[in-house]
């Protein structure tokens, strides 16, 4: 037996290397389990194009790109990126948007674990001495669609049901998840302060400074990165 | 915590409220892959099982039986886990799961050959030295067979433990679904099963089929799997029993009804 026949066979349609009619019980489980696990990592995607379209096209994109680590708590992050070259699907062309923000929520469920800025401590402290950074878990999306209200729709969320197209906040502060519209220069205040920019001098002009501190605190963006 | 010799279940979130009664379930076992994140819920809850049940891991991403070398930051990521999370033992599978690359979430076979045998002891050997520890190696369920093996599974089984030290967990429904599928002696394997070095046992059940039994662990273990565990449990004495239900999962009142079966066997008294 050869392994590499095997490993492509049971990706593709190839004849079986082994096994006659039983090599289809491997091909159907390895297909089987993977697209199980996107169907669980996709649920809004899923929803919106309907149960067997998901799985026929799970079966194009698994095969495309099959896992590249056995850590299936991540598995699918190629999925929003060539969901947006699947031709049958280039009339629904914020579904992409809706697939990265689920993806974004996988990986902000799983990141590490820091203790969020209490809001106080801005008060307390000069804020320029204040070395900040944002929490492991945040994961800042731009975009063009209204693809969290698309996606607010198919995850039971009512409450965001007519957020704006632009950006999304996605953070874990302690255990639970939260996502919401942020203002217009969120994603550059984060991009900075990851860079080591004090928060002063992080937020964008011509933005509105008070909504963007917000939204951060109230998500729990924000860690009080540790002196080096 | 050491695995006591009762019944254990697999470990499922959604059951972890439930589990404050647990009846005659006594250890949890997990998938050790599910738990390689950096941070979160997953790892706090499963913090907070350890603190009350002993747990057994169950690597299914190692590919001990695969032609590629081991991966190495898997190997790292096993060890943090298990540094971090202190269970009572670990164990893998005979088979491969990557190649090339390619991660495929399956359990796949190999054919029983001196070639094989020496890369499968190779790969224990190394496991064994990331996880400075003693690991338990699976018996598979197969489909089908390879016409190049020149070695039973259960002769196969018996050298990896004689080379290497390694223990084995002893799949009975594994045994069963082969036996069945492949046309063999669920009985006479058990007779060749060097049962010395088993550490754990598993059993599962799976959906009705005709021509080939799928190891799906989505249903009550069968009465045929009852009697060969009972018939294992009087040869080897009590040993930790998992019972193994991963698709399809019950109330937690089944899982605890399965776990008393268990427990039944392993304290002598007819099920």
């Amino acid at each position: 037996m050869s392994e590499p026949a095997f490993a492509a066979a049971v990706l593709s349609d190839a004849p079986p290397p082994v096994g006659a009619d039983r090599f289809e019980v491997y091909r159907g489980s390895v297909t089987g389990a993977l697209t199980a696990t996107l169907r669980e990592a996709f649920p809004a995607v899923r929803r919106l194009v309907g149960d067997a379209f998901f799985d026929a096209m799970a079966r194009e994109f698994l095969r495309a790109h099959p896992p590249r680590s056995p850590i299936m708590a991540l598995y699918g992050d190629a999925l929003p990126g060539w969901l947006a070259r699947f031709a049958p699907l280039s009339a629904l062309p914020w579904l992409p948007e809706v697939a990265a923000i689920e993806q974004a929520r996988r990986e902000a469920t799983h990141a590490a674990d820091a203790v969020s800025l209490d809001p106080a401590r801005l008060a307390e402290a000069d804020p320029d001495a204040l070395r900040l950074a944002p929490h492991p878990s945040v994961r800042l999306l731009r975009t063009r669609y209204p693809a969290l209200s698309i996606w607010a729709r198919n995850a039971e969320r009512p409450d965001l049901e007519a957020a704006p197209a632009g950006e999304v906040l996605i953070t874990r502060p302690a255990l639970s998840l939260q996502i919401a519209p942020a203002p217009n220069g969120t994603a550059d205040t984060l991009a900075a302060l990851s860079q080591g920019t004090a928060l002063g001098d992080a937020l964008p002009q011509g933005t509105d400074h008070a909504a963007i501190l917000a939204c951060l605190f109230s998500a729990g963006a924000l860690i009080e990165r540790p002196m080096p | 915590m050491p695995l006591p010799p009762s019944a254990g279940i697999g470990f499922k979130p959604q059951h972890a409220a439930a589990l404050d009664n647990p009846g005659a379930v006594s250890w949890l076992e997990i998938h050790a892959e599910n738990y390689m994140v950096e941070g979160g819920p997953r790892l706090a809850l499963l913090a907070e099982m350890a603190q009350r049940f002993a747990i057994s891991a169950h690597g299914v991403g190692l590919s001990i039986g695969g032609e590629d070398p081991l991966d190495s930051a898997h190997l790292a990521r096993l060890r943090h886990l298990l540094d971090w999370l202190k269970p009572a033992q670990f164990s893998e599978h005979l088979a491969w799961s990557s190649h090339g690359g390619a991660y495929f979430n399956d359990l796949l076979p190999l054919p029983y050959t001196a070639a094989t045998l020496d890369r499968i002891c190779a790969h224990v050997d190394t496991v064994q030295q990331a996880i400075g520890q003693r690991m338990l190696l699976e018996n598979p369920t197969s489909y089908l067979r390879f016409d190049d093996s020149t070695l039973s599974e259960t002769a196969f089984l018996a050298a990896i433990v004689q080379r290497t030290g390694c223990g084995l967990l002893l799949d009975i429904e594994n045994v069963f679904l082969s036996a069945q599928n492949l046309g063999f002696e669920a009985r006479d394997y058990l007779s060749a099963f060097p049962l010395d070095a088993v550490g754990e046992i598993h059993l599962a059940g799976h959906a009705p089929g005709e021509d080939v039994l799928i190891d799906s662990h989505s249903a009550p273990v069968g009465d045929p799997v009852w009697a060969l565990y009972a018939d294992v449990i009087a040869r080897t004495g009590p040993l930790p029993t998992l019972i193994e239900w991963d698709a399809d999962l019950p109330e937690f009142a089944i899982l605890q009804a399965e776990a008393a079966r268990a427990a039944h066997i392993l304290q002598g008294v007819p099920a």
